[in-house]
Order: C-alpha cells, then sequence, then structure tokens
C-alpha cells in the first residue's frame, strides 16, 4: 500500500500509536490474515478506541481495505472476536459445496456492479479489480451497499455508511483502476 | 464471469532473469525490474518472480532486489526461492509481496506451510509443486530446482499442501518446461479434481490456447515464461503480454 501511495505521490504514514491516528486526517486499515489476528493486532496496539473515537466523533474518512474492510463489521465466522462494529453486518465464508461452489480462496480479478453513485467510485464504471478472500461481508442494511461483485453469487465489493468506506479487493494491486480509486478516497 | 488469470512466471538468478528448458540450460533475458514496469504498463494480472538460484546457492531470498521489484509492482506479486524461515516471510510481507511461494522447504518440512499460513493467511501462501514423469510415465514431486526426487505422488502432495493450509498450488511440469507445447494436461487434471483450492497450469505454454486447453482441465489460473519472454522462431527476447480484451475472448 505504501508502494503505491508513493507512487501517486500521497502523503501517507504507516501509525502505530493512538497519538498517530489522532493527527490523521484520513485513514487507511489494511490488512491480510485471519479476522481475530487483525483485531487482536489492533487490540494490542491500543487502537481501537481510538480509532473508532477518530471515526465516530470526529468524522475521520476511513477505508478498510480486504481484511480491513471485514474488520469493520460486527463479526466473522472465521473467527471469535468482535469486531469493530463501524458497519452493520456479518463475514461469511464463500460456499465450497452445493450448487454454486466455488474454490476457496477467491483470487482474480472481477468488474464491480455499483449500487450507487459514490464520489469512492466516479470514473471507475467498467473498471477491474483484484481480489483475494475467503470471506465476505453480509450488510444487515442492504443501502450500505456500494458495490457487489459476482463468484459463485454476488458479494459484496464495497460498502459505506457515512464516513467509514470499506473495499474487499486490494486497490494497492489493480494497476490504474484501484490508483484512480485511492486517489477518489484522498479527495473526499 | 471471472476471466481466469494469466501470470507471467518469471525465473532469476543472481539477480537477472532467466529462462529454462526442462529446468536446464538457464538463458539469460533481462532485468527483472525492467521487466515489471513493461509489466505494469501491460496490466497483467499478476506476476510471479522464482529465484531458482536461492536454494540451490543456499543464499536464500535477495531482499534488496525484492524490495527494487515490489516497489514497481502494483499488481498481485508473488515471490519464491529460498524462503525457508519465518523472518524471511515477515521481512516479503513487508517488502510488499503479499504471495509467498514455497516449494523446497515443503519437500522435508511440509508443517511450515502452517506457519506461514498462520502469518500471510492462507491465501498468501502459494506452494510450487515441480512435477517430473519417470520412464513409466508417473508423476512424482522434485524440490531444489528439479535435482531432488522427494519420491511422492503430486496427488498426495498437493492434498496435504492443502490441509496445512496452503490458498493455492502452481503445478509446474518439469517435462513441459521451455517446451511450449502445451501442459501437462493430464496433470493438470488430476491436481485441480484432488483440491478445492486454485491450482495453477505451469510449465509448456507456446499459445494462448494452451491456456484454454488447461482451464477447461480445471486450472483457476495459468503461468508462463517463455511465451511473455520469447518472440519468433529465433526466441529473440521480447517482453509481451496479452491484451485484457484478447483473454476476455479466449475464455469466453
Amino acid at each position: 500500500m505504501m508502494n503505491m501511495m508513493k507512487k501517486l505521490g500521497l502523503p501517507a504514514r504507516i501509525v502505530s500509536t493512538s497519538r498517530e491516528i489522532e493527527n490523521a486526517d484520513k485513514i487507511i486499515l489494511p490488512g491480510v490474515g485471519a479476522f481475530d489476528h487483525g483485531i487482536s493486532a489492533l487490540t494490542r496496539l491500543d487502537l481501537v478506541e481510538p480509532l473508532k473515537k477518530r471515526v465516530v466523533q470526529d468524522k475521520v474518512p476511513l477505508l478498510g481495505v480486504c481484511l480491513g474492510m471485514q474488520l469493520l463489521a460486527e463479526g466473522s465466522e472465521e473467527g471469535s472476536l468482535r469486531g469493530l462494529d463501524l458497519i452493520n453486518g456479518y463475514c461469511v465464508r464463500f460456499e465450497s459445496d452445493g450448487e454454486s461452489s466455488v474454490r476457496i480462496p477467491h483470487m482474480g480479478w472481477n468488474e464491480l456492479s455499483i449500487c450507487r453513485e459514490n464520489p469512492l467510485m466516479t470514473h471507475l464504471e467498467g473498471c477491474r479489480f483484484y481480489f483475494v478472500h475467503s470471506y465476505h461481508m453480509v450488510c444487515s442494511d442492504m443501502v450500505n451497499v456500494l458495490a457487489t461483485a459476482h463468484y459463485g453469487n454476488n458479494f459484496t465489493a464495497a460498502v459505506q455508511c457515512g464516513n467509514v468506506w470499506g473495499v474487499q479487493f486490494h486497490p494497492e494491486k489493480s494497476h490504474r483502476f484501484g490508483m484512480a480509486l485511492l486517489v477518489n478516497f484522498a479527495r473526499l | 464471469m471471472l476471466i481466469p488469470r494469466v501470470i507471467p512466471m518469471l525465473l532469476m538468478r543472481n539477480g537477472g532473469l532467466v529462462k529454462t528448458v526442462r529446468f536446464e540450460k538457464a538463458k539469460y533475458v533481462g532485468d527483472p525490474i525492467n521487466a515489471v514496469r513493461i509489466l505494469n504498463e501491460k496490466e497483467v494480472d499478476e506476476i510471479v518472480f522464482l529465484d531458482i538460484g536461492a536454494t540451490p546457492s543456499g543464499i536464500g531470498p535477495d531482499f534488496e532486489l525484492l524490495e527494487n521489484i515490489a516497489s514497481e509492482a502494483f499488481m498481485p506479486f508473488g515471490y519464491g526461492g529460498g524462503i525457508n524461515t519465518v523472518a524471511h516471510i515477515k521481512a516479503l510481507y513487508s517488502l510488499g509481496v503479499e504471495k509467498i511461494v514455497l516449494n523446497s522447504v515443503v519437500g522435508h518440512n511440509p508443517g511450515f506451510v502452517e506457519q506461514a499460513a498462520s502469518i500471510a493467511g492462507s491465501s498468501g501462501v502459494v506452494v510450487s509443486m515441480d512435477v517430473r514423469r519417470n520412464w513409466l510415465g508417473k508423476h512424482s514431486v522434485f524440490t531444489c530446482s528439479g535435482k531432488v526426487d522427494i519420491k511422492r505422488d503430486p496427488v498426495a502432495h498437493a492434498q496435504e499442501m492443502e490441509r496445512l493450509g496452503a490458498g493455492e498450488l502452481i503445478i509446474n511440469s518439469i517435462d513441459h518446461d521451455g517446451m511450449m507445447n502445451g501442459y501437462d494436461l493430464h496433470l493438470i487434471k488430476r491436481m485441480a479434481e484432488a483440491v478445492s483450492i486454485p491450482v495453477v497450469a505451469a510449465g509448456g505454454a507456446g499459445c494462448l490456447e494452451h491456456f484454454r486447453e488447461a482451464v477447461m482441465q480445471g486450472a483457476a489460473a495459468v503461468a508462463a515464461g517463455s511465451l511473455f519472454v520469447f518472440h519468433g522462431k529465433h526466441r529473440a527476447v521480447l517482453i509481451t503480454y496479452p491484451r485484457h480484451s484478447d483473454l476476455a475472448q479466449l475464455f469466453c
């Protein structure tokens, strides 16, 4: 992600303290690996409350990417710990058997079906993005779904609730399409 | 629909790009940084770099070079070669390599896959299997750039790797490597049926039609080396990649 921000000329730094979060104008929450591992890492650094305060009270834009998006939910089938609870929803695994069975993890490029116009995805019609994940978010409130993609079934590819944004794909690994999205986020 | 990924799989040795035929006769084909820049412009689905000298020489991953490559790779980036410690994996991650490709280490320490998955998540751990047929036509798995026969059937090996947490398998046919006469389709079919994680076909692609053949046998993605680095019957070095629209048409 930092390689991409540098390429785009967007000032960004990796932070690990609550004080640094206090100073952030915008926050990207990337993440790979397992759900509980991700939440535990935030808890261990005492970042959960400062992050939530900055996002909920101060209305700083937050973009969760991949696992970072899943962490925005209330929880996940993958783990037992509670998520950040910033988007009403729960993460579930793709179906590996049954009618719509697919190979897991889903790895590949998908075009998005954008559900409603939004500033994060302006000029992204027909763009493709790289996904790699085994779980996906199911929103309790469909109005929070920004975009879907198809793998076996349609699944939630992007979410938004106020200043909280999440994308299941990897913009930092999606060529000029991802670059456009990150520039859009920087301009929010 | 999901278009199968088409992956340039580039070999490195001593900091340069090389291409082999049946894992031998490594020919120098250029500079990796230059290659990744060209492949960026061509908007490739993904790239995999394999350092075929890292394990045999005992030197391990060339982190400095990988840092330079990763800083130019705005696409999914996998690396394999000489990875055999948790510290290697953490270092690669912090450089921006998000797919860790394991091969030789799992021959003698299969449990390393589990360790790797606990750090990188299953989807970040790829096991690359180099497979050769013996004179009876029976497949066996080789490590150390094709030098060591671990005397295992690829199906048993693949299933164990899946169970231990691998998120993807690259199935590379040593016999077909660099021959450009098509993949070992029988092998690809066997592997795709044996596991439920994605299988990447490698070794033998000489034209786009070969990609389609492998996908028909169950490959979730296809990799190629020679096809993307050589041009024409005299095998002049030229890095190419098909247009996205041509690939979409090929697989539809």
